[in-house]
């Protein structure tokens, strides 16, 4: 009865993985990993470069084997039904150069035909705004219009899951937000997206759920706005002064919730920004401190992702 | 919307498409070969043995040569001054033989060039008979002009066996090598492709150029040279095939698991450098000694090229080129199941 039980919840889910491990060398890439992804839904793993990120994703795609741990993909397991399980998933690598000789409708024709089932290539070209450079050779498209390719490909046997790794690295804002919209209108037609990402702000606007990934560990999950929230610090307080202030100074504030410093700036975490700025203002002035830069934002990833580790997201 | 391709056909048509579209491996295919025949029928066409360059010097009266000039249609006389400026000439090998005019004659040569031995032949020879010597047997000389035993002949069909090695194994080992680089070999992994079905594919991409591979170079010794094809055409485009496949078979092993080009093409060359000379494309493979016959015979292009000369040349038939259509064969299917067990798809 309660193995039953256990089959439906399996069965329900797009993606599960349990226990993950996988080393190179002496690198533990990834290192004990836990996942449940739910149909419909678009889950990021969200970690700086090196953080396992790709391994994982690449181990849930049956490319790369696990030394330890245990996948399921829509209730199969790869070893069982790979060539099924193929035909219902979609993958955009972290670096795919394609052939630079054939032009983008002989790449996504070539790719429709790998699948048993699948959208008309035609169709899917005019989705990702390839059209006008259907007949255009692949060498001759700027970085976004080759991701966009990318993406087709993958789309080309009409995927349940998506899997997309740095989707919109190295690409133009415009280019990533035209790819932004592709990816919101894969989910709102109810299909799972599984993607990794560096960029909070894409973690934010398009995933339904966060893992933030470090050392091959996940460290935090749940929705973006609950991973803010637990910071308890929602607004973010950016200011220079001379002389400096000390850390003590400002922990003594009212409503403050952390600080860190960066070169002579300050970054301060804080519950109400009524409460604080004026607080801070006030200290200032009667230490004799001239204020040099004011600013202030709401707390976003990389805040959570900097108060768990320390680090920043996208220091390389 | 259209019924997409079987993935069989549309992996052999994008191979195809790539090949074509890449003017340099264009060029290698087609007019390297030709390029090189041209050459090389050029630099060994039949116009008569060219003259041997000898030298005569010193004497004036006394010598025994004075006023008798040689007189050999293989010789070309030149006159020194003095015996220092002909044995210069000599050093530099701008002759093969000096005459010292003197009583005796004296003839100076280095015995460990051929030429010069066939000076020292040919002008002893001239100046005997011409002092009245007479030859104790009578002989008679019939001369040789047929086609089909000039140099071009035995050349044509060894730069064609040459050329399906060198596009079989360049042609599919870099098609492979720069998709595992390109990650598009791991990418179609994560389709549900079958994976024999993309080796097949490259395959059937070089057998694609094969006909025509084979009809330029055919074509151009026969228009151009007057190659015969004594033997079938249907055997001839048969053993193209299977030569063909082998080396296939051998470019998927080389590339099975390289990983950079670099590696690639060290390894193609270390395959292909020795067969060049070992197989007798531009020489006969039977100058090398007996003991290393046994290996050279083994050899994929020895065996492609003996079998082509055979068909093409002598007009043989299946049972003479039943060996080497077993040692292709061998090579062939050896080499692709053990690519296809070590390949590295990502």
């Amino acid at each position: 009865m309660s193995e039953n039980t256990a089959e439906a919840v399996s069965v329900a889910l797009a993606i599960r993985c349990r226990g993950l491990k996988k080393r190179f060398g002496d690198v533990r890439a990834v290192d004990g990993l836990d996942l449940e992804i739910r149909p419909g839904e678009c889950f990021g793993l969200l970690g700086p470069n090196g953080a396992g990120k790709t391994t994982t994703i690449e181990i849930l795609e049956g490319l790369t084997r696990p030394d330890a741990g245990d996948v399921e993909i829509l209730g199969r397991r790869w070893g069982e039904h790979e060539r099924e399980l193929r035909a219902r998933l979609g993958v955009s690598l972290q670096e795919t150069r394609f052939s630079e000789k054939l032009t983008v409708f002989e790449m996504l024709d070539l790719f429709r035909s790998l699948y048993p089932r699948g959208r008309d290539p035609e169709r899917l070209l005019e989705d990702l705004s390839l059209e006008e450079k259907r007949d255009a050779r692949i060498g001759k498209l700027s970085g976004g219009q080759r991701q966009r390719l990318a993406v087709a490909c993958a789309l080309a046997g009409d995927p349940e899951i998506l899997f997309l790794d740095e989707p919109t690295t190295g690409l133009d804002p415009q280019s990533r937000l035209q790819l932004w919209e592709k990816f919101e209108g894969f989910r709102a037609a109810g299909r799972t997206v599984l993607l990794t990402t560096h960029y909070m702000e894409e973690a934010e606007r398009l995933c339904d759920r966060v893992a933030v990934v470090d050392h091959g560990k996940i460290i935090a999950q749940g929705t973006p706005a609950e991973l803010i929230a637990g910071l308890h610090a929602p607004h973010i307080v950016e200011f220079a002064s001379d002389p400096p202030l000390s850390a003590e100074d400002l922990k003594a504030l009212p409503g403050v919730k952390d600080c860190r410093r960066r070169d002579d700036r300050w970054f301060v975490g804080v519950a109400s920004l009524v409460e604080a700025v004026p607080a801070l203002l006030a200290r200032l002035d009667r230490g004799g401190s001239k204020l040099l830069t004011l600013s202030t934002h709401r707390a976003t990833l990389e805040d959570v992702f900097i108060s768990l580790t320390g680090r920043e997201l996208r220091d390389e | 919307m259209s019924k997409p391709r079987p993935a069989l056909i549309a992996l052999t048509r994008a191979r195809v498409l790539e090949f074509i579209r890449e003017p340099e491996a264009v060029f290698w295919v087609f007019a390297f070969p030709i390029i090189m025949a041209l050459v090389l029928g050029f630099a060994f066409r039949d116009k008569g043995p060219d003259k041997v360059p000898v030298g005569i010097a010193g004497g004036g009266s006394e010598g025994l040569l004075a006023g008798k000039p040689l007189r050999s249609d293989a010789l070309k006389t030149i006159e020194f001054a003095t015996l220092e400026e002909g044995l210069q000439a000599l050093r530099t090998g701008k002759i093969a033989l000096l005459v010292e005019n003197r009583d005796p004659l004296v003839y100076h040569f280095d015995p460990t060039r051929p030429d010069a031995r066939l000076a020292r032949l040919e002008v002893d020879d001239a100046i005997q008979r011409a002092a009245g010597r007479r030859d104790p047997v009578p002989v008679k000389d019939v001369e040789m002009h047929e086609k089909g035993s000039r140099y071009i002949d035995f050349l044509l069909p060894g730069i064609l066996g040459l050329n399906l090695m060198g596009t079989g194994i360049w042609g599919i080992g870099f098609g492979i090598v720069n998709a595992r680089l390109k990650k598009t070999l791991k990418l179609m992994t994560a389709t549900p492709m079958r994976k024999s079905d993309f080796l097949l594919g490259q395959i059937l991409s070089r057998l694609f150029f094969l006909l025509l591979e084979i009809a330029v170079i055919l074509a151009f010794g026969v228009l151009a040279f007057g190659v015969p094809i004594r033997g079938s055409l249907v055997l001839l485009l048969a053993m193209a095939l299977l030569g063909s496949l082998s080396f296939a078979g051998l470019g998927l092993l080389v590339a099975a698991r390289a990983k950079t080009l670099e590696a690639a093409s060290g390894l193609m060359n270390l395959v292909m450098v020795p067969m060049w000379l070992l197989s007798g494309v531009f020489f006969s493979a039977d100058r090398f000694p007996n003991a290393a016959q046994p290996l050279i015979r083994a050899l994929p292009l020895t065996a492609l090229n003996d079998a082509l000369r055979a068909v093409m040349l002598e007009g043989k038939g299946v049972a003479a080129i039943a060996v080497p259509a077993v040692i292709l064969a061998a090579w062939g299917v050896t080499s692709f199941a053990v690519a296809l067990k070590i390949f590295r798809w990502q």
